[in-house]
């Protein structure tokens, strides 16, 4: 047996983990902030160093500064539905009830979707006249509504799509946490006299603060990640009305091929999830209880 | 015994180096194919067949077809390895590609391949307002082969229920609007059950304001791509009737008009009448349960139409050889027989007068008349709107349209701002 303590054995053990982290982190994101201060190279011109001409584009870009709009009202109306809904899904199923199995993957089923598919249902969903939610509207004697159609109304609807396929996800998480709980403190608090509301607003729910945080960071990434259900539902419009960062990187990328101004975009949206990881680590983590 | 094992192999591989091969040929030229999906139907099984006919006459080409997705897809995946050094061969894409095409250097000009006298009248058999879309700069760069217009489909049985004649379709703007009125049912909360019309505005709504423009006498832009001209009169006219047939006249639902959920809203008997391509047509004859009629779009000043879909493109950075090779496929598919064969198995528009004159062709108009209509509406048809920097510029457009049609602007402020973007970003090729 030859045992060798060389001081390169630990880099080499780090390195296959090291070449991957580079290879589709590092080297993308700043090969991303390189690119965005050169023009697009176009058939015979090359990419030529443009500073920051990029980034006073964006800022004078309106569709820029409405798709950023729409994406900070989808992360706020998206984010804390999704959670409560996740939580009180998650309490429910928990419970010793018939048919929990079956809920419970009811409840999982949008998650595992493929989403293309589901916005095509959805789709049909909002159509007006004969669409689902017409059928109910109109049984109900509530007037005719264009959802997608109506530039007031898409990004609404479109949420709905993300909070019904987000819930189940995070359902998920909060069912594994619950029932990481001891049953000893359900008992000690039974014997207290605490009522199911007290039980979850003072043990429970401080329990899962770990896992809120963890869904929490998820769902502000997912609602800056999404794309598919635009593609197939609104393509951002009417108007931009529903269009997402993501989705206007993708217009810009692969419509336009101005890949100048699509490094920009990404800049910001690495900027937002540095953000976001940042509140994490600074902020959030030391004021979580982990047990 | 493993030497005989061993001298069957090589005596196997022997006869199949030379017995076998010189069957086919000793170094067949590889040609790639990619191709999108844009209709219903098995577009991919009838691609299949052409290259293996194509193949069975010609041993020494091998086609290597390959599904795409969407036309947008397909672009993507073309410019992208004709990016990093490995083109398709061969690609259909869109007609109004062309200048993103022709400004990434991606495409090689047709008329270089094919110079023979013979081949000069080849390319000039092609109904001329699908080369529009086709040639620039005095140059042919694509080849007209799944193309089509947009055309107005109408309810037979809702038109007799409404006193309308089941046979007639309206042919004007004007009358457009009478018969969908009488088209239009609303519910004893006076809520609309039946529309008389639906124009969709979602997908290609450029695509369908053009065939508002151009029965009103208006192009959109120079045959250069470098000009538009969407503020002019007729165009904001055009935008005017388009917003005034859900917010004056209340003949159609108000906001913007899913193009996926067109169709199913016409089977569905929810719309009287609605423009769709003639793509459609197969789909709407296997589903509808009623009778329909096809007709041109209503007239204004004249009848009218763009065109639309695909062109087949030769890419730059492939060999000669495999150039010269793709120039005889994309000339055996578009052969009269063959263009006349594609057009009957899709519902596309046969690309050439003499396909309609083909023996197939003629019993097909016979069973389908109403596969004449996209073909009949070609004389009045313009070129789809095709620009340099065309996704950029056509967003600009297709944005201020659904702005107007959802209310936020009126017509004249959304065709100003759409031109004034267009300009902006048209600047560098105005030079």
């Amino acid at each position: 047996m030859n045992r060798i303590h060389s001081p390169l054995t630990p880099w080499l053990l780090l390195l296959p983990a090291m070449v991957l982290l580079l290879g589709f982190t590092h080297y993308p994101a700043v090969a991303t902030i390189w690119h965005s201060f050169f023009s697009t190279p176009k058939g015979a011109n090359p990419a030529v160093f443009v500073g920051l001409e990029n980034y006073a584009l964006m800022i004078d870009d309106p569709v820029f500064w409405r798709v950023l709009t729409n994406n900070i009202w989808f992360a706020l109306g998206t984010i804390p539905v999704s959670i409560a809904l996740a939580i009180m899904m998650a309490l429910w199923v928990n419970d010793r009830l018939a048919g929990r199995g079956l809920l419970r993957m009811a409840f999982f089923t949008p998650t595992v979707l493929p989403m293309i598919a589901v916005a095509n249902i959805w789709l049909f969903f909002y159509t007006p006249q004969y669409g689902l939610l017409e059928q109910v509207t109109q049984a109900l004697g509530l007037p005719s509504h264009n959802w997608l159609g109506n530039p007031n109304t898409v990004l609404g609807s479109m949420m709905v799509v993300a909070i019904w396929k987000e819930a189940g996800f995070f359902m998920i998480f909060y069912l594994a946490a619950l029932q990481q709980i001891s049953p000893t403190l359900a008992e000690a608090a039974g014997l207290e006299g605490a009522s199911r509301w007290q039980y979850f607003w003072r043990v429970q729910f401080p329990l899962l603060m770990p896992t809120t945080l963890f869904v929490l960071i998820n769902a502000l990434i997912n609602s800056f990640r999404l794309v598919d259900h635009i593609v197939v539902m609104t393509k951002g419009g009417p108007d931009n009305a529903s269009s997402l960062l993501l989705y206007y990187i993708y217009e810009v990328g692969f419509s336009f091929w101005d890949s100048s101004y699509a490094a920009v975009l990404t800049v910001v949206l690495l900027l937002v999830l540095a953000l976001v990881a940042l509140v994490k680590f600074r902020i959030l983590d030391r004021r979580t209880h982990y047990q | 015994m493993r030497r005989v094992l061993l001298k069957s192999m090589a005596a196997l591989a022997v006869s199949t180096a030379f017995g076998v091969a010189p069957a086919l040929a000793a170094n067949p030229v590889e040609v790639s194919l990619y191709y999108p999906v844009a209709v219903g139907g098995p577009v991919t099984k009838t691609i299949d067949g052409m290259v293996a006919e194509f193949e069975k006459q010609n041993p020494d080409i091998k086609i290597k077809a390959v599904y795409a997705g969407t036309y947008q897809e397909s672009i993507v995946k073309a410019l992208t390895a004709y990016k990093s050094g490995t083109p398709p061969t061969i690609a259909v894409l869109l007609s109004t590609d062309l200048f993103t095409l022709i400004d990434e250097n991606a495409i090689v000009p047709i008329d270089g391949l094919a110079s023979t006298p013979d081949d000069k009248k080849w390319i000039g058999g092609f109904y001329k307002s699908f080369m529009e879309n086709s040639q620039t700069g005095g140059k042919t760069w694509g080849i007209p082969f799944q193309r089509s217009t947009i055309v107005m489909f109408w309810n037979k049985n809702l038109f007799k229920e409404a006193g309308l004649n089941p046979d007639k379709a309206p042919a004007n703007w004007a009358e457009t609007v009478s018969y969908a009125k009488k088209l239009t049912k609303a519910d004893a909360n006076g809520n609309v059950t039946q529309w008389g019309v639906k124009i969709p505005s979602t997908g290609f709504t450029y695509w369908i304001f053009q065939g508002m423009t151009t029965p009103n006498d208006t192009i959109l832009m120079n045959s250069a791509g470098t000009q538009t001209y969407f503020d002019k009169p007729g165009a904001v006219e055009a935008l005017q009737y388009w917003v005034d047939l859900s917010a004056k006249h209340k003949v159609m639902p108000s906001g913007v008009i899913e193009w996926g959920t067109t169709p199913k809203d016409f089977l569905e008997q929810k719309a009287a009448m609605v423009w769709t391509t003639t793509g459609n047509l197969t789909n709407l004859r296997a589903n509808a349960t009623f009778p329909f009629g096809v007709a041109m779009l209503p007239a204004n000043k004249h009848p009218g139409s763009p065109t639309g879909g695909g062109n087949f493109y030769v890419f730059n950075k492939t060999s000669p050889e495999q150039q010269k090779a793709a120039m005889k496929f994309i000339r055996w598919a578009t052969e009269p027989q063959r263009a006349a064969q594609w057009s009957i198995a899709t519902g596309y528009v046969a690309t050439r007068p003499d396909a309609w004159e083909t023996p197939e062709m003629k019993k097909y108009l016979q069973e389908v008349p109403a596969a004449g209509v996209a073909r009949d509406q070609l004389q009045y048809s313009v070129a789809e709107l095709s620009t340099h920097d065309n996704q950029r510029v056509t967003k600009a457009l297709n944005d201020n349209l659904q702005a107007a049609l959802s209310g936020t602007k009126t017509p004249e402020a959304a065709l100003k701002d759409a031109q004034r973007e267009a300009t902006r970003i048209l600047r560098s090729w105005q030079r």
